[in-house]
């Protein structure tokens, strides 16, 4: 609790201190059919109280990369086979399993998709609350439950005292992954990893979900990793985002400059095929209804015996014959603008290519 | 047997929907006694035009997709009237009925669970044919043939068992299968909410090729507001089982005049990181269709509210030219008779 004042103050990015250190990441998983690459050398870093999205399509190792943080990647068949992950400096690959237990929703917490199947049905909301707090702080059963009943109302759910002691099957979609969010900050963690925390979530309880967590974060100064696939949430809650294909992360930007600058030719056709609302686009004429969507063609790679060459270079209109051979060098073309694609410096503003 | 569906007027619209509703019956205790009921759809109203797309939108349990299936009787509706093509599907017989299913089609969301697992893809596409009885084998494996490489399929796949396709080829095996019987009505429940946002594009473009090729009538059921309007020419927003405003597509998005419609709109996330809004969040959740509030449904979230609100329900009114909501704040064009 003491952190806070401090983690406040902290808010640019620039300034900030770096909390997570994630480099040269490989998760990998042995199956029958061979290896499946689900995180393949992925590297990144996140500053304290900053919001970082990482964005992809079904398949491109975005839950895999934040269940490895956490070290939750199934094993067997899963494995991280190389690399660092740093939290405030130490190392969570090195760590035995009763210290990584420690840190696990104590300084660094996830919030997952299904918060019906993530929540134990059995304990009350309250009881699940101050499992956490107990187990991370000296405080008896009775002061953890004050917490727990303090966190509740902090996300806002009405009668929050009344609310602690009921199950999850009697709180709707949205209130539950008010409880789970509420149950993911109890401990004040340095960062929280957000997977898709509203995709099951209709659109007006969203909103909702997505205004609280950035309220929370700004106040508690906790760094956020929001893991989606919606650009619609990633334009409206990210300072920066790393664009994933494949297990590898192929561009990182800030969210402004990805948007309005996007450099690698899968951000650019992820861009151009979602249907915009014209009544809320600020291209309203270009956006206007019932055109034809840009299309990306092919299907997302099984990550099973990948070609060489680029992972996009199958589905990519700009392939040529390096991109086939050999996976393009991950570069910085401009101040904080990283691409990993062989043509990226020709198609630079080339968004409706 | 041909209905004589060709030679009909074409100012006959596709589908018409006259008061609709469907209560499920909740049961209780253990003599399962009636409790009380869920009005999933209660009295919903809509027509579409040949070669129209009706785009119908709602949050979860609104009864969108009881309507789907209430259309074409997969499940029977507790009243109302269904016309397809001028023809009233309520009171065919079960033969009637599967003939008429010739005329509408449906494509489900989940294209995982909506095939069967142990038919081969060409199987699954042919079925309606043998179901029908068109053709000879040889004739039916050509029109599947076709049906595959018209959706974008190679008709090499046709031996393939579903699980050896990704999910936006599944969908597009479910739209080959619709497509079977050259209906003129594709009702599609959610069919690109599953998908990725790069499969879901080329999904919408073969929907919307298909439509202009075939002139096909679509009910398009969704909760993505901008894939809603990006394919729909006039929309439908739902809320606990009514429609509370119906309006051609611009004109809803650009002035939505039911609060729900304004409060749906304000919480779609848009993809522009600059484009700061204000944004109108509503509060609090779905009540329950068992027991809904009385009056408009959506006062207990409406931040117009009025005291008439929460006894009254607001009849569907034609607020604008064309432009239909339900809510007391908003004058009628001319008075109700």
């Amino acid at each position: 609790m003491e952190k806070v004042a401090e983690k406040v103050s902290a808010d640019t990015p620039a300034t900030a201190k770096t909390v997570l250190e994630v480099e040269g990441l490989k998760t990998y998983f042995f199956v029958r059919q061979g290896v499946v690459k689900a995180v393949d050398d992925i590297s990144f870093s996140l500053k304290a109280g900053e919001k970082l999205a990482i964005v992809g399509e079904s398949g491109c190792g975005k839950s895999m990369t934040a269940l490895s943080i956490l070290r939750l990647v199934p094993d067997p068949p899963g494995r991280i086979v190389a690399g660092s992950i740093k939290l405030d400096g130490k190392d969570l690959l090195k760590l035995s399993d009763a210290e990584m237990r420690k840190i696990r929703g104590n300084q660094i917490s996830m919030i997952f998709q299904e918060p019906m199947t993530s929540l134990n049905p059995v304990w009350s909301i309250g009881n699940q609350i101050s499992e956490a707090v107990m187990l991370h702080q000296n405080v008896s059963r009775h002061e953890a439950f004050d917490k727990a009943v303090e966190m509740l109302k902090l996300v806002k759910i009405p009668e929050p005292s009344r609310r602690a002691r009921e199950y999850p099957h009697q709180l709707s979609g949205g209130m539950r992954q008010r409880a789970m969010t509420a149950m993911a900050l109890a401990c004040n963690p340095h960062v929280l990893l957000a997977d898709e925390p509203t995709t099951a979530l209709d659109v007006t309880i969203q909103a909702q979900i997505l205004d609280l967590i950035l309220e929370l974060q700004e106040r508690l100064g906790t760094a956020v990793v929001l893991i989606t696939h919606d650009l619609g949430v990633v334009a409206e809650t990210a300072k920066r985002v790393i664009v994933m294909y494949g297990g590898k992360i192929v561009e990182e930007a800030a969210v402004e400059d990805l948007f309005e600058n996007p450099l690698h030719p899968y951000t650019q056709g992820l861009l151009a095929a979602v249907p915009h609302l014209a009544a809320l686009s600020t291209q309203a004429g270009e956006a206007a209804s019932r055109n034809r969507l840009k299309e990306i063609p092919g299907i997302v790679p099984a990550l099973v015996n990948l070609p060489k060459g680029c992972v996009f270079a199958p589905r990519c209109p700009h392939a040529s014959d390096v991109c086939r051979n050999e996976y393009p060098p991950y570069e910085m073309k401009q101040p904080g603008h990283g691409v990993a694609c062989w043509h990226a410096g020709k198609l630079a503003g080339g968004a409706h290519a | 047997m041909p209905d004589g569906a060709n030679d009909m007027n074409a100012n006959v619209p596709v589908l018409d929907v006259r008061n609709l509703k469907k209560h499920f019956p909740v049961r209780k205790g253990l003599l399962r006694k009636v409790a009380g009921h869920v009005y999933a759809v209660d009295g919903v109203s809509f027509s579409i035009a040949r070669g129209q797309t009706l785009g119908l939108v709602g949050e979860s349990g609104c009864g969108k997709s009881t309507v789907a299936r209430a259309v074409i009787r997969l499940i029977e509706p507790t009243s109302g009237e269904v016309r397809i093509l001028g023809r009233d599907i309520l009171s065919l017989s079960k033969d009637e009925l599967r003939e008429s299913r010739r005329q509408a089609q449906i494509i489900f969301q989940d294209p995982f669970s909506s095939l069967n697992p142990r038919m081969s893809a060409g199987e699954i596409v042919g079925e309606p044919l043998l179901v029908h009885g068109i053709g000879n084998k040889k004739e039916r494996e050509e029109r599947v043939a076709a049906l595959f490489d018209r959706v974008g399929l190679r008709a090499s796949q046709m031996g393939s068992l579903p699980h050896q396709f990704s999910g936006g080829q599944r969908q597009r095996i479910g739209i080959a299968r619709a497509l079977a019987l050259d209906p003129q009505l594709i009702i599609g429940d959610e069919p690109v909410s599953a998908l990725d946002v790069s499969i879901q594009a080329q999904v919408i473009n073969l929907l919307m090729d298909l439509q202009a090729e075939k002139n096909l009538s679509y009910l398009f059921i969704a909760h993505d507001l901008a894939v809603v309007e990006h394919i729909s020419h006039r929309v439908a927003v739902m809320y606990l089982g009514r429609v509370v405003e119906h309006a051609e597509t611009r004109a809803l998005f650009s002035s939505p005049q039911h609060p729900y419609t304004e409060a749906l709109l304000s919480a779609v996330p848009v993809p522009n990181p600059r484009l700061k809004r204000q944004k109108r969040l509503v509060q609090g959740d779905v009540p329950s269709p068992i027991n809904p509030p009385p009056g408009c449904h959506f006062h207990t979230r409406c931040p117009y509210a009025t005291e008439q609100c929460k006894v009254e329900v607001p009849p569907l009114v034609e607020v604008a030219p064309d432009h239909w909501a339900a809510c007391h704040l908003r004058k009628p064009l001319v008075a109700v008779v």
